[in-house]
């Protein structure tokens, strides 16, 4: 029977996570304008106050103001409904993430995760499924040829990567005998999964890469085909959800990433939770500088990749660890 | 191998990008920095005077025929001695995109382009520029040039009095 202490700490740890979350998203998609801006030499937006530091402000400022336009023949409620469908899972996966050591404080454990699920993989597989809704929805929703095609293609390339993704997570709940993401951190205090599974993480990276449906996997908001795809139709503070969605997301599965395989915050010299916020910006960075780098990919190299290149060899992975597992002394 | 030469490509550009994201950016923050265009540069438009400070333009409508956008209109006049000049001249720069045909197309050198590039108005009729706006005390890029000094109607010296110039033709005197 949790009492009153345990509540609130809950709903601080909540509040907590739910503010950091939600200024880093804010301030990932300034850093991602600068990073890709340097990439071009260029400087990015550096007007608003220092070194343009203020920009997030600025653009929500410019979000809420904006007209909400709801296009002629919409579905009224589900297009009302889809941006937050996107952005919503991705703040959930987060409750099961373990940020940092447990602290001690006045007598009580403080763990620093919010709960604690013996399910957290599949807890984790789970919502990243719902984020298909937001997004599939939201297209089919607007009316609209460009989004309903952009959500059409979300939805083929997020289901099959979201295969990919489980099945590069198998060999690390193999290793670890446990679907808790606290146990998976535990299991890697000496060495993260990323050195004995390279091509599991590999795998897991890329479908990370589809699932933010970042470059080279944008393709469900294709610029240059299909005007903003999904999201077309939005404007105002739906588009921002939408747009900070992804940014969460960024975040959200990098967490995840760094929990799986590098180790959660596991490192040495450094308190915990530094270790952590560094990995995930890491993520963070290489999510910036890859889409800096890659072209998008068409439509059929996209499934061609997932269902003739990563799922085999993700099949491939399993058997071999299986194999390796029962060899071991 | 494929896979090989692909993940080779993937690097190679995931290392170019890393080297640019350091690289010191081309661009500059323009209001605060300014670059000097070249002499050349192509932007606002005058009219210039010859050496002897009498106005070039002989309103012979070739900068406005030669506008592809047609943003140059005039009205020619005539002195007591022939010599023609604009009454009034016109250019709207709202609608002009400096592509130089005009100053190309000029055959007294009298339009010609300027590197004063900072044209911007939020009033668009302040963009319309007269007579009075183009026209500049010097020459311009062609400091000795005077057209009448080379050919034309006997304004400086009489009609085929100039140096480089052959009396005129008596076409009468070609008939057999
Ligand atoms: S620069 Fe080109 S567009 Fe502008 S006035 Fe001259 S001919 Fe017309
Ligand atoms: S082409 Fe030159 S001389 Fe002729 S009207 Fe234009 S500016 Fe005047």
């Amino acid at each position: 029977m949790p009492d009153l202490i345990d509540i609130l700490i809950i709903i601080a740890k909540l509040g907590t996570i739910l503010v950091v979350i939600l200024s880093l998203a804010a301030n990932l998609v300034l850093a991602e304008r600068r990073m890709l801006a340097w990439i071009q030499d260029r400087q990015g937006p550096n007007r608003v106050g220092p070194q343009g530091l203020l920009q997030p402000l600025a653009d929500l400022i410019k979000l809420v103001t904006k007209e909400d336009l709801r296009p002629a023949g919409a579905d009224k409620w589900l297009f009302l409904l889809a941006p937050a469908m996107a952005a919503i899972p991705a703040m959930l996966t987060f409750a099961v993430v373990p940020f940092g050591s447990p602290v001690h404080l006045l007598g009580r454990v403080i763990t620093l995760q919010v709960v604690d699920l013996n399910v957290g993989v599949l807890f984790f597989m789970a919502l990243s499924s719902i984020a298909v809704y937001g997004i599939t929805l939201g297209g089919w929703a607007s009316n609209s040829k460009y989004a309903l095609l952009g959500g059409i293609r979300g939805l083929a390339q997020l289901i099959s990567y979201e295969l990919v993704m489980g099945l590069s997570l198998v060999p690390v709940v193999m290793l670890t005998h446990s679907f808790s993401l606290n146990e998976i951190v535990a299991a890697q205090a000496t060495v993260p999964f990323l050195l004995y599974q390279p091509l599991a993480f590999l795998l897991f990276f890329i479908s990370l890469l589809a699932e933010c449906k970042r470059t080279p996997f944008d393709i469900p908001e294709a610029e240059s085909e299909l005007v903003a795809g999904f999201h077309t139709e939005y404007s105002g503070l739906r588009f921002g959800l939408f747009f900070v969605g992804e940014y969460l997301n960024i975040i959200v599965l990098g967490g995840v990433a760094a929990t799986f395989f590098l180790g959660g915050w596991h490192g040495p010299f450094l308190p915990p939770l530094v270790w952590f916020c560094a990995k995930v910006l890491a993520f963070c960075f290489v999510f910036i500088w890859t889409r800096g780098t890659l072209p998008r990919l068409r439509s059929d190299q996209l499934m061609h990749l997932c269902w003739k290149v990563l799922t085999p060899v993700a099949l491939g992975n399993i058997l071999c660890t299986g194999w390796w597992l029962t060899i071991k002394p | 191998m494929s896979v090989v030469k692909d993940i080779a490509a993937v690097s190679q550009g995931m290392w170019a990008t890393w080297k640019h994201l350091f690289r010191k950016p081309l661009t500059i923050p323009y209001p605060e920095q300014k670059r000097t265009p070249p002499p050349r540069y192509r932007a606002r438009i005058v009219l210039t005077r010859d050496p002897q400070g009498g106005e070039r333009c002989v309103a012979c409508y070739l900068c406005s025929a030669a506008c592809p956008v047609d943003c140059i209109s005039m009205q020619a006049g005539e002195r007591e001695n022939g010599r023609r000049y604009a009454e009034w001249f016109r250019i709207n720069f709202s609608r002009c995109i400096f592509c130089g045909l005009c100053a190309e197309a000029c055959p007294t050198m009298a339009i010609q382009m300027t590197p004063d590039y900072e044209l911007c108005s939020r009033d668009i009729m302040s963009l319309l520029y007269e007579k009075e706006d183009l026209l500049i005390d010097g020459c311009g890029k062609e400091p000795e040039y005077n057209f009448y000094r080379h050919a034309g109607i006997g304004v400086v010296n009489p009609r085929g009095g100039n140096p480089d110039e052959q009396p005129p033709v008596d076409v009468r005197g070609l008939v057999p």
